[in-house]
């Protein structure tokens, strides 16, 4: 079974971000990026499902700037065998990305894609739902188990309240929740073979996919600052603060 | 013919509150008619025809619906939908599974988690874990958006008399079948629909330290929390998670304990009514947002305050 895997470069999760004074977008000069942590886990579980003989081959891509190479680089020193970098400098959008996914996988053939159920930076949570609806294939989203049964796959999902179990037929897209796994740093070794593997460059346009966009970013705002809070001395203060102030217990 | 679809989130045998919020969302739009999707759910049809302002409730009781399976639900709501100028669905696991594989199939760019309608085609919605706003225009002809709930005060439940309409099935993909669920039994809200959550860092030392805020959030009827190094530590679970990378609330009251703060904490709880912070370093980021700090040992303070509660 071949595993697709599309991941995103992304404003690391530890970095504040900031708002452009002229409110047309969030600042992305010299700030550290990495991979998506929702990405990582997708990588992580291709990884372990071909570690236990499911899988055969591991296909990393990623639509995004040149710079998304190296985003794909880690991809391939987690375990992944070769990479497709679909290079754009313009935000796609997920439906956008979905079908450029789909052309990928059209050619690719593989039996399942893995991908994060959402990037830390857009926060849509669509292109995986997306990708399913275009190919007529079944979706397991917000993963916390995967696991090869029989034919098919058996998806353990979180949901609102606690978890669901599914069954999917093949091919199917899978979308990764934290819970799932967590992802191995690639060592060393693994960081200078990855120089060697493979990694092919296309364009939107190679995908016959047209990524004019349908919506557009009138403006950006910060969220309402809080109100500068207040110290209590103790416990008591606390306590009639939160009854006769706050009114919330 | 309304202008608005919303697909009503239930469970076969009652509405779950969040449509009535998206309800109000809807009604900021035009018209909206409610589909019922589901088996056996003639009861919710019902109670959502009482609805303040439905138009008509659109009821499509079948197997296929039974368990909320997206690739069918997505292909009946993308049928339907393909008549309306808006087709909504309450930002919950359901709504997120279900209506982006809706959009695709009407080949519409979806919006995810609307927080504000400005008018017909230019909506708010958060990104980057609510640490900004994006005001958006969306030029598809059909808008298909999830709402975030705690954005939208909820509609009225009563009031309406919707006539009930009878819809036919899409059919049964067969792409994926149900196996099994497992509801958290817990006597405690769920995270990110509790009214207030209490939740502790690093600074608890241990998984079995946090049997102290269990105490703390039984009193006060609360979910309860961690900090990413909290669960990183191994102190708790993986799906107690507030932050950027875990689930993000908005309750009433959140009372971080021994959390110092980090920005990734922060985006998941910051738009939280009231914020307490307890913590023994007067340093920390935490007391940057909360409306109520408390410099102490949590081991001192936590005990205290649970009894004083």
């Amino acid at each position: 079974m071949k595993i697709l895997v599309p991941v995103k470069r992304v404003v690391d999760y530890n970095v504040k971000i900031r708002v452009k004074s002229d409110q047309s977008g969030i600042e992305l000069a010299n700030v550290k990026m990495s991979m998506n942590p929702f990405c990582g886990i997708a990588v992580e579980e291709a990884v372990r499902l071909k570690e236990k003989g499911a899988a055969t081959e591991i296909i990393a891509v990623s639509i995004g700037p040149q710079q998304a190479q190296e985003t794909l680089r880690t991809a391939l020193a987690m375990g992944a065998d070769r990479a497709i970098l679909v290079q754009t400098d313009e935000a796609v959008e997920p439906l956008a990305v979905a079908k450029m996914l789909k052309a990928i996988v059209d050619k690719e053939t593989p039996q399942l894609v893995i991908l994060g159920k959402q990037s830390i930076d857009g926060d849509n949570n669509q292109t995986g739902q997306m990708l399913a609806a275009l190919l007529g294939w079944g979706q397991g989203t917000f993963a916390s188990k995967v696991e090869k049964d029989g034919a098919g796959l058996k998806i353990t999902r979180e949901i609102d309240g606690g978890l669901e179990t599914l069954d999917l037929k093949l091919p199917c897209v899978v979308t990764t929740d934290l819970r799932l796994n967590e992802p191995r740093y690639a060592s060393l070794p693994n960081i200078m073979k990855a120089k060697q593997k493979p990694l092919a460059t296309m364009s939107p346009a190679d995908l016959g996919v047209d990524v004019t966009p349908r919506v557009v970013t009138l403006k950006v705002s910060e969220p309402p600052k809080r109100k500068a809070g207040i110290k209590v001395k103790d416990v008591t203060e606390l306590v009639d603060k939160l009854k006769n102030e706050a009114k919330v217990i | 013919m309304a202008t608005v679809l919303l697909i009503a989130e239930h469970d076969n045998a009652k509405l779950k509150p969040a449509t009535l919020n998206a309800m109000t969302a809807a009604q900021k739009l035009g018209d909206a008619d409610v589909l019922v999707a589901g088996q056996g759910c003639a009861a919710v049809a019902e109670e959502a025809s009482k609805i303040a302002g439905v138009k008509k409730v659109l009821l499509a009781d079948d197997a296929a619906y039974g368990h909320f399976l997206a690739e069918n639900l997505a292909a009946l709501v993308a049928k339907l939908g393909a008549n309306y100028g808006y087709v909504l669905a309450p930002s919950t696991t359901t709504g997120k599974n279900m209506l982006p594989r809706a959009a695709a199939l009407l080949d519409m760019q979806m919006l995810s988690d609307v927080s504000g309608i400005e008018n017909a085609n230019t909506f708010v919605r958060p990104f980057y874990a609510g640490n900004a706003f994006a005001t958006v225009q969306s030029k598809d002809k059909i808008k298909v958006m999830t709402i975030r709930t705690t954005a939208f005060d909820p509609a009225a439940a009563t009031g309406g008399g919707a006539a009930v309409e009878n819809v036919a099935s899409a059919g049964d993909t067969g792409l994926s079948g149900f196996v099994s669920q497992q509801l958290t039994k817990s006597e405690r809200p769920e995270l990110t629909a509790a009214r207030v959550v209490v939740s502790g860092g690093r600074g608890m030392g241990s998984g079995e330290n946090f049997k102290m805020i269990d105490a703390l959030a039984d009193k006060l009827d609360a979910a309860v929390g961690a900090s990413r190094a909290a669960v990183d530590a191994g102190f708790v679970p993986n799906d107690y998670q507030v932050g950027q990378t875990g689930k993000v609330v908005a309750p009433d009251l959140y009372i971080a304990i021994g959390i110092s703060g980090a920005i990734q904490h922060l985006a998941g709880m910051k738009d939280s009514k009231v914020i307490v912070a307890i913590n023994k370093d007067p340093d920390a980021p935490i007391f940057q947002v909360a409306d109520y700090g408390l410099v102490q040992d949590l081991f001192v303070a936590l005990p205290e305050l649970t009894k004083a509660v």
